[in-house]
């Protein structure tokens, strides 16, 4: 029997049963991979989506529990890296082999929606669920304090910051060295 | 679809090999599949020029760079494009990056075949790169000039634009490319002064930043073929076992389940989806025959490797008689140290794409080995190695695991069983539990010390698995692999009298290499022995060094660095203690202090600031040399403080993340690195800053509670 929610503002309906976690269900039958495997115990948080707003390991959460919610993964933060904490990862520079970034910078925007301004002890509570095999932790921290930051200027009327903004940013600069 | 992306090899591509690099690597022409596609349409103007192996232009001007590395998170993928581009002098933000198909042009010279590791990227591509850059530079002025019908040396180049200033005229090398194409390669052209960089040297943001924050960025788990059916493989979990026998009826009884096939190293069960084949996994009844490795135990292996230390080792360093200043020494201190098998927990799991047809053979894999891909899967499929394509992705982590040839071999072999493109996926209890680890190792250590408490004698012998033998069989000479003995062989220390010895021992685990390879576990031996010879000559371990290391100059610049940026000299607040070690890996060299507190009624140590020096040579990206300096200290501090992988009955224990832990953002300390300026050659920055922070942390605890770390990892007892 098919199972609807919405990923990303679109409706979707699949028919697969109805234990399969939806971790699977968005990798394999939508072809969505951005959310990563990792563990599939909730030990790693590389699997992390939103589901109506929560934090959520995908790789424990069997799909059936998520007909008519809303869901949220990496690819629909935004369309082109404007969101603050995509902004704040590129800035820092953050990613090195990048494969637990989706489920990092998921954490890092439930943890701001929750909490505009979390000092460093709350950031090292929210994200202590995340592994970072590459040890990008250090440059975590620094990012989720800068996107706190572009959050907050950006109450006010914000300027567009599309793709190509980002993409310039490669371009020479410091990327944070000592 | 199913041709892949990458075709142009052998057709159009290197056809000109005129410039032999300095490694001897030619300067072929490459012409991606993708291109060609475009080639085909007679209309398509856009196909962008081949000036070389490395080096594309288009049209609009967009330059893409061939990356014949892999890019595991080391952030290599900039540093080669910063190397072409400080020659070619291109618009930085014109760049784009594609991964190199696996042929003999981008062969690392470090290894005699197409690979990533032992730190050898940036060494061994900056050569190379700088080179095929000035050569295409050179090829685009002479285009323009041509056309403009000037002397070449009348033109200059400014961001991947030609200018010729006393006709105020100027082109854009997208306009000039494909004229440049056609001209002969010209040999030996000049290099750049150092002193002209406007690239090399200076803090560059990692260009595959970008696709790390939306999810875009293709690993080798993410990649989708039509018609692709996933499997997972039940393997023995006795090391050498195999199937006995196996009945596939309950797996095949499980929705999405398509199909059950028995391959060289296990069973397959394929379905149309990663989970179900995971569950029918689980279903499925397998016999094993668990072979011969069946009762060994970490207590047994331990055990085995004590009983080597009083056989003949073969001998990787001797200089003076060290027995006999030993017993002439003043004092003698005696230790035994033991390191355990680690696995890489890569945070991508393992994984590969195969798609098998009769004339081909396609791959798409996070390999950090590309030759060897190319050389299985042909082999397998009883192909020649250039009908079989090997399409590198991003690597979710390589750490050396994923050299290995076993993923390959598996999506092989699936794929040709049952004729259709699969993806293999490895659970995490998989991968923690068919690693190919770093090898446990035992080693017994002893020193010296004359009346003035300096050090007159240093032996160390060591027993462990040798992983070139097992990698590479016959490739080490007299018994002793280098690797085995890293870390100690080379000790850095004024000692006139230095024995080490080495005596293989293999007690049936796959060994492979794991990041910073012999020195993680020799660099913890030796730089904790020093300072246990210090403490017993009564000397400061940074002073102690220090005198030792006179005719080590890059050595002890490193360690001056790291004691002045730590304040060595000054004392520390109450309840902090701190521990020093330095050491070269690869040709590079990094020193480290590390600051902790210990509770010793809660019998936990935390980590609260790491300063790391390193010198590497010239800096080709300084942000990324202090990128890898943090990671490879976290990758460090973790298998100092938890890992460890345990044998028994012949299977490995640890199956996860909740029993084989790494270290978390909430024990993360600050780390400040510090990069001693060299105009030495580039040498690599991976995997250096993991082997000294293992044996400073050690340090440090012992000045907290007196006692000496000589097994790892740490435990609650040690800390009491
Ligand atoms: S894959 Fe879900 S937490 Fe690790
Ligand atoms: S960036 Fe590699 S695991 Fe986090």
């Amino acid at each position: 029997m098919a199972i609807q929610f919405i990923v990303n503002g679109k409706q979707q309906s699949v028919d697969v049963p109805p234990n399969m976690p939806l971790l699977w269900v968005l990798r394999d039958t939508l072809g969505m991979t951005g959310t990563k495997f990792g563990c599939g115990m909730a030990l790693c948080g590389a699997c992390t989506v939103q589901i109506d707003g929560d934090a959520t390991r995908s790789c424990i959460t069997p799909v059936s529990s998520v007909a008519g919610k809303k869901i949220t993964t990496i690819e629909g933060l935004s369309s082109d890296r404007s969101h603050p904490v995509q902004r704040a990862w590129i800035e820092v520079d953050v990613p090195q082999c990048g494969y637990c970034q989706s489920g990092q910078i998921m954490s890092a925007v439930s943890l701001l929606a929750k909490n505009a301004k979390p000092s460093d002890t709350e950031i090292d509570d929210a994200m202590k669920g995340n592994i970072c095999r590459c040890g990008t932790y250090q440059r975590i921290r620094e990012a989720v304090h800068r996107a706190a930051d572009l959050h907050k200027t950006e109450a006010k009327p914000s300027r567009p910051h599309g793709t190509e903004d980002a993409l310039e940013e490669r371009a020479l600069r410091a990327g944070g060295a000592a | 679809m199913s041709a892949g992306t990458i075709t142009g090899i052998g057709r159009r591509s290197f056809l000109k090999t005129g410039v032999a690099g300095a490694a001897g690597l030619a300067i072929g022409f490459y012409l991606p599949g993708r291109f060609e596609a475009l080639a085909a349409e007679p209309a398509a103007a856009a196909t962008p020029a081949s000036l070389n192996a490395w080096m594309l232009i288009s049209p609009n001007d967009d330059v893409t760079i061939v990356i014949d590395k892999s890019e595991m998170g080391q952030g290599i993928l900039t540093a080669l494009c910063m190397m072409a581009a400080e020659e070619l002098d291109c618009d930085w933000k014109k760049i784009r990056t594609e991964f190199a198909p696996a042929a003999k042009e981008y062969f690392n010279p470090a290894f005699g075949m197409q690979g990533t590791g032992g730190s050898s990227s940036v060494r061994s591509s900056w050569d190379p790169m700088r080179k095929a850059g000035a050569a295409a530079h050179d090829m685009l002025l002479q285009a323009a000039a041509t056309q403009w019908n000037v002397d070449k040396s009348a033109c200059r180049t400014e961001n991947g634009v030609i200018y010729h200033d006393a006709s105020k005229r100027k082109l854009t090398y997208g306009s000039v490319a494909e004229a440049a194409s056609k001209l002969p390669v010209p040999q030996d052209v000049p290099l750049k002064d150092p002193k002209q960089y406007r690239i090399v040297g200076k803090p560059t943001k990692r260009l595959d930043t970008p696709d790390k924050v939306n999810g875009r960025a293709e690993f080798g788990i993410d990649v989708r073929r039509s018609e692709m059916v996933y499997a997972v493989v039940a393997r023995c979990p006795v090391f050498g076992g195999k199937v006995a026998s196996f009945d596939a009826t309950k797996a095949k009884a499980v929705p999405g389940v398509k199909n059950v096939v028995e391959i060289s190293r296990g069973v397959a069960v394929i379905a149309n989806n990663t989970w179900s084949a995971m569950q029918g996994r689980r279903a499925l009844d397998v016999k094993w025959d668990e072979g011969p490795n069946a009762a060994a135990s970490s207590a047994s292996i331990s055990q085995l490797f004590a009983d080597q230390m009083s056989k003949p080792g073969a001998e990787a360093r001797k200089e003076g008689d060290a027995a006999s200043a030993l017993i002439g020494a003043k004092q003698n201190i005696v230790a035994v140290y033991e390191a355990p098998y680690l696995a890489h927990a890569t945070m991508e799991p393992i994984n590969c794409t195969a798609d098998v047809r009769a004339d081909r053979v396609d791959v798409w894999a996070p390999t950090q080995f590309q030759t060897v891909a190319q050389g299985t899967a042909a082999k397998i499929c009883g192909l020649k190695p250039e009908n079989a394509f090997i399409h590198t992705t991003y690597l979710g982590g390589g750490f050396g695991r994923k050299a290995g040839a076993d993923f390959i071999i598996e999506a092989v072999e699936i794929s040709k069983a049952i004729g259709k493109p699969v993806k293999l996926t490895w659970s995490r209890e998989d991968d923690t539990q068919h690693d190919y680890y770093r090898p446990a190792s035992y080693a017994k250590m002893a020193g010296g010390l004359d009346p003035d408490g300096w050090p007159v004698a240093w032996t160390t012998r060591i027993a462990c698995s040798s992983i070139m033998e097992a990698w590479f069989p016959g490739s080490t000479k007299n018994n002793l692999d280098p690797t085995s003995v890293e870390g100690v062989a080379n000790l850095p220390y004024a000692i006139p009298n230095i024995q080490v010895d080495y005596v293989r021992t293999e007690p049936g685990i796959p060994v492979g290499f794991w990041r910073s390879v012999g020195a993680s576990q020799n660099g913890f031996f030796s730089e904790c022995f020093m300072d246990e010879l210090a403490a017993a000559g009564k000397k400061d371990p940074y002073e102690f060094r220090r005198h030792l290391l006179n005719k080590s100059q890059r050595q002890l610049g490193v360690l001056d660095l790291v004691a002045e940026k730590a304040g060595w000299d000054k004392p520390l607040s109450a309840g902090r203690y701190r521990g020093i070690a330095v050491l070269e890996a690869f040709q590079s060299f990094a020193a480290q202090v590390v600051e902790i507190s210990v509770d010793r009624k809660a019998r936990s140590v935390n980590v609260h600031r790491v300063v790391c020096a390193v010198d590497v040579g010239r800096v080709v990206n300084p942000a990324n040399i202090v990128m890898q300096a943090e990671s490879a200290i976290v990758y460090g501090l973790s298998s100092a403080l938890y890992g460890e992988i345990t044998i028994e009955g012949g299977r490995v224990k640890q199956t996860n993340f909740n029993n084989y832990p790494v270290l978390r953002i909430d024990a993360m300390p600050v780390i400040e690195t510090y990069i001693v300026p060299s105009e030495e050659k580039p040498t690599g920055a991976g995997e250096l800053a993991v082997p000294p922070v293992v044996p400073a942390l050690c340090n440090a605890i012992f000045t907290a509670t007196g006692k000496r770390i000589r097994r790892l990892p740490i435990r609650a007892e040690d800390l009491a």
